[in-house]
């Protein structure tokens, strides 16, 4: 859409942090995320589970909406915003 | 790549030394905590001001992990200490966060008076449709034809609609969530926190222990999607349309949003009165 101002338009991508050991494996996380760009991992936490891990071929699919911090019942992932300034699409 | 981390946003209101919680892999429970911590977080509720009460049951484990002024109270007894809580300090903002099993079946009693007298405290009730804790037994909110330990056929009892009562009993706010609904439900909880008065969040919570695998739900992600499949938003009905039944939508929302003077304004107007005389 083109407006009769120039905005710049911010391009906004989300850092994804896990708490591994805190992960329970109820695939909230990997099920509900709008990109999906979450998928469980091979790898076992100190309880036995598997924990989530980034899609590698998209890094910055992620959007940062934070719906995956919302949803996990275990304080194992969080989200940091970024913004980038890309100038008009 | 995702980054490795050992701390989380939220534990500067968590015990996180008692981080994993005891809870099984997606329990709702672990996401009602979060929309809480979130919500007086983004309020900036100051934890000197805030005590949380429970009663007993998985529920209640929820005001331990909390690092505020919590209280752990005896079996369906979080509403009359929380009560007596904000008549001594009107300052306090008092919130009970305690299952179906706690507030509706022995508790009930207590549920419904605070609500008729319109007591300025807020009540999360988590309704998971049985009592998990002691192995998955029939309770008020028990879905009528559904399993449980004690109802091997079926269940044959009408179970309450909490909303409905909630409302019957005089609550000035009342909405309806599930754990799916995890930025709604802390929206709503941020409402009920800043409202004076009664207030009561209903949260439809799954329980795949001992609810769900008795109810063709053996995965929490089973109970989960019947949530986005199933839920529909309609705000402002009246909550005697919104029962819960096998089977049929989870009706969410915000039914009830009223004013009405608390039993605080009234003890004060009271003692206005008196004085003058
Ligand atoms: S922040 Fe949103 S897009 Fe990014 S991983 Fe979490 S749920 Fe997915
Ligand atoms: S929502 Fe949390 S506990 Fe569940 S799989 Fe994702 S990180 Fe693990
Ligand atoms: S028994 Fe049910 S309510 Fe209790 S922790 Fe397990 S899943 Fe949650």
């Amino acid at each position: 859409m083109t407006y009769w101002v120039e905005e710049k338009e911010k391009n906004v991508h989300g850092r994804v942090y896990i708490i591994k050991d805190r992960c329970k494996q109820c695939g909230f996380c990997i099920e509900f995320c709008p990109q999906g760009v979450l998928k469980q991992s091979e790898e076992f936490n100190a309880k036995g589970y598997h924990p989530p891990k980034l899609v590698e071929t998209d890094e910055k699919k992620c959007m940062g909406c934070g719906f995956c911090q919302m949803i996990c019942p275990d304080f194992a992932i969080f989200v940091e915003r970024e913004e980038e300034e890309d100038g008009k699409k | 790549m995702e980054i490795n981390a050992t701390q989380h946003p939220m534990d500067k209101y968590l015990r996180a030394d008692r981080i994993p919680h005891i809870w099984c892999p997606g329990c709702g429970l672990g996401i009602v905590l979060n929309a809480f911590l979130r919500a007086i977080d983004e309020l900036k509720i100051d934890l000197d001001k805030l005590a949380v009460v429970s009663g007993i049951g998985c529920t209640g484990r929820i005001a331990g992990y909390i690092n505020t002024d919590s209280y752990h109270t005896t079996h369906g007894r979080a509403i009359p200490f929380a009560t007596g809580l904000k008549l001594a300090n009107p300052e306090m903002k008092v919130v009970v966060i305690s299952g179906d099993g706690d507030l509706f079946a022995i508790g009930g009693n207590h549920f419904i008076h605070a609500a008729r007298r319109n007591i300025d405290i807020t009540v999360i009730g988590v309704n998971n449709y049985n009592y998990g804790m002691t192995g998955g037994q029939l309770g008020p909110t028990t879905p009528l034809g559904a399993r449980t330990t004690t109802s091997p056929y079926g269940n044959i009892e009408h179970p309450f609609n909490l909303c409905h009562v909630a409302h019957a009993a005089g609550a000035v706010y009342v909405a309806r969530w599930t754990v799916l609904h995890a930025v709604r439900l802390k929206n709503s909880i941020k409402e009920a926190l800043q409202k004076k008065g009664f207030s009561f969040i209903e949260v439809i919570a799954a329980c795949p222990t001992t609810y769900g695998r008795r109810n063709k739900m053996p995965d929490a992600l089973d109970e989960m999607r019947f949530y986005r499949e199933h839920s529909v938003i309609k705000h402002g009905i009246d909550p005697a349309e919104a029962n819960i039944e096998i089977g049929k939508e989870i009706i969410v929302g915000k039914f009830v949003d009223i004013e009405k003077p608390t039993f605080n304004d009234a003890v004060e107007e009271l003692k206005r009165k008196v004085k003058k005389k």
